[in-house]
């Protein structure tokens, strides 16, 4: 197995081709867009909340697999899900989901979408992991 | 070196695997495809010999004391200084100024030159093909960005976007053409009402190699009392630059993309722009005299030399021209080209590659394409588990990739150790990612 099938477990690939909750909401309650100056990468995540809960999420933006993926596992994640669960999400937890080790350059693409979510939820603006330092 | 079909065989053409001997990086145990000599280039061994002799041997400050060693380091890094005066032709080396790099220089001159000569309804001439380091500077001069006043004025003049800033300096953008040259049938006209003080370009592409008319552009800038500023980073590591045919009045450019070390960069200036501009960093070295009243400035180049310089690194760039010189330019901006020209048509064939820049014959050893359905970060990473180290992303150039229409592009660049086996590496690569991402 060489490095490269290890950073792209089918995982990561089956979540890039078919992305779960791509897409805008009509009506969000909470819209927030952030993107990795290094790279141009953008996420924006739409999100409908009901009684403290997430009852919709979508996200759109462009970039690569990893920052893609991790949009559309996280969307996942927190559908359903009490608000709070945001802000108990790490940086540790986005990359169990990701199932990959980065370095310090790629570990920046896995993070937007969580830090995109932290942004538009509570208005934190660090990179997740920055916070818990 | 296996000469491509149609390559051109050059009487003094480069031994690039003689040459690649001599750089440690490729002596390594892993295999190194290295195509991102744009970004920054290795480093052979006898530039690391000269950092290591100055600290095994005269480690000393410069310009101070008095003892053998301090004399000889003196003696070290002036003589750097003489090496990069002849090697751009400079009509002397006082025209020469270290600094950190080319965005130092840059904002050298945006700050030493742009604070005391630009006033409110001046005007600069930028182009939309500039790396960030020749438009930030001046972002920040005329008071455009976060914080530093508010909305910009934007019109449009022509294809030519205008901006204002609150400090009423306003930035004259030269578009770039779908093919990913300057559209210089604007300049005429944004040079016409004779308010433009400084024309900044950058003279070849960081993204697309294209090799700019610069001495053309100089030409039209001083018939309209304009200054000339070319960011030289990508061409005095590629290919001849003598800054007095250029006709520039300033001119940057970075040791570590010239096969020098980090930290070491160079402004030349004419020498009487130079000797009016104030400094630009304050401290040690920079001073004749100094009393609690203020201060009377050094002479040239050390009036823009503030605190201790980058010592080792002036002589590993001292060490690089050397080491450039006996190659010779000629040979070192054919071979870049040869291999542009082996790449080109490989490349291009393949499925949902577009090649961005101009043909061949404008452009230098650099290779820019998009992978249709498959972003530019995911191409490397592919590319990386085979050894091949390319750049993807914006490339520092956002404004450029904006202009052309796509987020980000996947960055094949040589220099003199970069072989022809190194693009085919890049061509499998690139097939395989297509295999592996395209949805």
């Amino acid at each position: 197995m060489s490095e490269w099938d290890d950073m792209f477990r089918e995982n990561i690939l089956d979540h890039y081709r078919n992305p779960r909750n791509q897409g805008a909401l009509e009506h969000p309650d909470i819209t927030y867009e952030d993107a990795n100056p290094l790279c141009g990468d953008k996420i924006r995540m739409d999100l409908n909340v009901r009684d403290g809960k997430i009852e919709a999420v979508r996200f759109s933006g462009q970039g690569c697999s990893i920052s893609q993926a991790a949009a559309s596992m996280l969307s996942e994640r927190i559908e359903g899900q009490p608000v709070e669960e945001v802000r108990k999400l790490t940086r540790d937890d986005m990359l169990e989901m990701l199932g990959i080790e980065l370095g310090p350059v790629r570990l920046k693409c896995a993070l937007l979408a969580l830090k995109t979510l932290k942004a538009g939820v509570y208005g934190l603006k660090q990179w997740p992991g920055e916070e818990e330092a | 070196m296996n000469r491509a079909a149609g390559a051109t065989a050059h009487r003094e053409a480069l031994d690039a695997r003689t040459i690649r001997s001599q750089f440690p990086i490729f002596r390594g145990a892993r295999p190194l495809h290295y195509l991102d000599s744009a970004a920054t280039s290795q480093k052979p061994d006898a530039v690391l010999q000269a950092m290591d002799r100055y600290y095994a041997t005269c480690n000393a400050n410069i310009h101070r004391g008095v003892y053998r060693i301090a004399e000889e380091a003196t003696a070290a890094y002036e003589d750097a200084r003489r090496r990069v005066a002849t090697f751009i032709n400079a009509a002397s080396p006082r025209e020469v100024v270290f600094t950190r790099n080319s965005t130092e220089a840059i904002n050298l001159v945006a700050n030493a030159w742009g604070r005391s000569a630009l006033h409110p309804g001046d005007a600069i001439v930028l182009t939309e093909m500039e790396h960030h380091s020749n438009l930030v500077p001046w972002h920040i001069l005329a008071g455009l960005g976060e914080g530093l006043g508010g909305a910009p004025s934007v019109r449009r003049a022509g294809a030519a976007t205008i901006v204002r800033g609150d400090r009423g300096i306003e930035i004259r953008y030269v578009p770039v053409t779908p093919e990913g040259e300057l559209d210089l049938s604007v300049l005429p006209s944004l040079l016409a009402d004779g308010r433009v003080r400084l024309v900044g370009v950058v003279h070849v592409s960081n993204v697309l190699g294209t090799i700019n008319p610069v001495a053309e552009i100089a030409r039209q800038a001083h018939a309209a009392g304009a200054h000339v500023l070319v960011d030289a980073s990508q061409s005095v590591p590629h290919f001849p630059v003598d800054v007095q045919a250029l006709g520039a009045d300033f001119v940057a450019f970075t040791g570590h993309k010239m096969l020098g070390p980090t930290g070491i960069g160079v402004l030349w200036g004419r020498r009487e722009l130079l000797e009016a501009m104030p400094p630009f960093l304050g401290g040690g070295e920079m001073i004749r005299e100094v009393q609690l009243g203020g201060s009377k400035w050094n002479e040239l180049p050390w009036k823009f030399e503030a605190g201790t310089m980058a010592i080792a690194e002036a002589i590993g760039l001292g060490a690089a021209i050397d080491y450039l010189s006996a190659l010779g330019m000629d040979a070192i901006f054919a071979h870049d080209r040869e291999l542009a020209e082996y790449t080109l048509p490989r490349i291009a064939a393949l499925p949902g590659v577009r090649v961005l820049g101009p043909p061949l014959a404008r452009r230098g050893g650099v290779v820019a394409f998009t992978l249709e359905g498959v972003h530019a970060h995911d191409v490397a990473t592919v590319l990386d588990a085979d050894g091949v180290a390319v750049r993807a992303g914006h490339h520092c150039a956002m404004p450029l990739h904006e202009a052309l229409g796509v987020p980000a592009s996947v960055r094949a660049s040589f220099h003199c150790y970069s072989l022809p086996e190194e693009v085919d590496a890049l061509v499998r690569g690139v097939k395989r990612a297509r295999e592996v991402f395209a949805r």
